[in-house]
């Protein structure tokens, strides 16, 4: 145990997510010893994204306005909606460049032994944007794992009502990977979703 | 370090660090197990498909100081993609993975991983209605870890015969004598149904009408969640 504010300072950094006791009392001794680290920015930073950020009216991404910077933007294909869990997925899709519609984020995947269902998701507001028919496609995007399949279906079941093209997100081989480490999970997936070339 | 290989049942995952994960699974012979399972969360890993919530596997675990650590994984019977393919399936099998998670607390059983796995593959093959595969699977779950209902006797003085109250409280049927006022009346045909999902007779369970199904399922379910104390988060998610 170390003195007051130092075990205070070392307890409260291993409150966030991945640092254990030891990674806090290294990153605590950082800030301690290192004079070039500017300990009044990180502080300012760490408050302004607290008072700032919040989530997106439309969409639920995170932003510092009313809507982020993805739904304001109008050279963005408004016929195309992609439906992601988190605002994280937003950025990795985002780097492909290959998606120009807009997203919704539901704020995490169906999970009854959880206790989330699908009330506790922004699955309201998705049907609201989709009532007044201008998206033509909605690309469900949830995470490939059983949550993410199950809230998939989920998904699917309800827009099957309306006149709207739905597809899912391809899973099968990685990029780069050797096909003999393959699970046959990931395999038949890859099967199922073969396309012709010729 | 010692090393052990045993088949079992994912009950639940849980996130671990940058991208590993807690899994628990209800086993053959160790009883219910949590290891750690590394890099399953990267896309290029090798078993993490295999180890999703209702997978069966077979898994080579070491023992770690805290927490297990799973090394290898084969899949047995990939019931996940066939139960998340429906809504209603889900939510029943997210039941069970529940209850069994919670009745095996102290220790599991070869019949408790049995009976969890025939459930699940029930459910993959849609051989019965999701939510009658999810009652029997409760009544007969609860019945192995010592909570069954009495059916055919009074809960209280032990009078054979069919009853016509249902208290779940006191554990069963209760004869006139037994029962406090007000008790909840049951009627014959809902006896019955029970007395067929806690033996496995589909053929006599399927036979009764959708309003003797519902209220089987709901006395069950009132059943399960009085005698797992803390109750089934899952439960009320349930698509029936």
């Amino acid at each position: 145990m170390y003195e007051g504010i130092v075990q205070e300072l070392i307890d409260e950094l291993g409150r966030l997510p991945g640092i254990g006791p030891k990674s806090a009392q290294r990153i605590a001794f950082h800030i301690l010893q290192t004079e070039s680290f500017d300990v009044s920015r990180l502080a300012s930073v760490l408050v302004e994204v607290r008072e700032k950020v919040r989530f997106c009216e439309i969409c639920g991404n995170v932003t510092q306005e009313v809507t982020c910077s993805i739904c304001r933007d109008p050279r963005r294909d408004a016929t195309s909606i992609c439906v992601v869990e988190e605002a994280k997925d937003v950025v990795a899709i985002e780097r492909t460049r290959e998606f120009k519609g807009f997203y919704h984020v539901l704020g995490g995947a169906i999970s009854p032994i959880d206790g989330i269902g699908p009330d506790n998701l922004r699955i309201r507001q998705l049907m609201t944007r989709l009532a007044d028919n201008t998206v033509q496609e909605v690309i469900i995007a949830t995470d490939p794992n059983l949550e993410g399949e199950a809230t998939a279906t989920y998904l699917t079941r309800l827009l099957s009502s309306l006149e709207i093209k739905v597809t899912r997100l391809a899973s099968g081989l990685p990029v780069g990977g050797d096909l003999e480490y393959a699970d046959e999970v990931t395999l038949g997936r890859a099967f199922e979703g073969r396309r012709t070339v010729s | 370090m010692p090393v052990y290989r045993d088949e079992g049942v994912v009950l639940r995952t849980q996130k671990l660090g940058e991208a590993d994960r807690i899994v628990t699974l209800l086993t053959r012979s160790h009883g219910k197990i949590r290891a750690v399972a590394k890099g399953v969360r990267r896309t290029a890993s090798k078993f993490g498909a295999r180890l999703e919530p209702f997978m069966v596997a077979d898994v080579q675990i070491y023992e770690g100081r805290s927490l297990d650590i799973i090394s290898q994984a084969e899949s047995l019977g990939s019931y996940g993609a066939n139960i998340v393919d429906d809504y209603p399936r889900y939510t029943a099998a997210s039941v069970m993975v529940e209850t069994a998670d919670k009745v095996t607390e102290s220790e599991g059983s070869p019949q408790q991983y049995l009976l969890l796995v025939g459930a699940l593959r029930s459910l993959s093959r849609n051989e019965h209605a999701p939510s009658l595969t999810l009652d029997s699977y409760l009544l007969r779950a609860l019945s192995m870890a010592g909570w069954a209902p009495s059916i055919d006797f009074c809960a209280k003085c032990g009078t054979e015969g069919i009853h016509g109250s249902f208290v779940v409280q006191l554990g069963g049927m209760l004869c006139e004598k037994c029962a406090p006022v007000g008790a909840a009346r049951i009627d014959a045909a809902t006896v019955d149904l029970l007395d067929a999902l806690l033996r496995g007779d589909w053929d006599r369970a399927e036979a009764h009408t959708a309003v003797t199904l519902s209220r089987g399922s709901g006395i069950i379910s009132a059943y399960a969640q009085y005698h797992l104390e803390r109750g089934l988060r899952s439960m009320e998610h349930v698509a029936r």
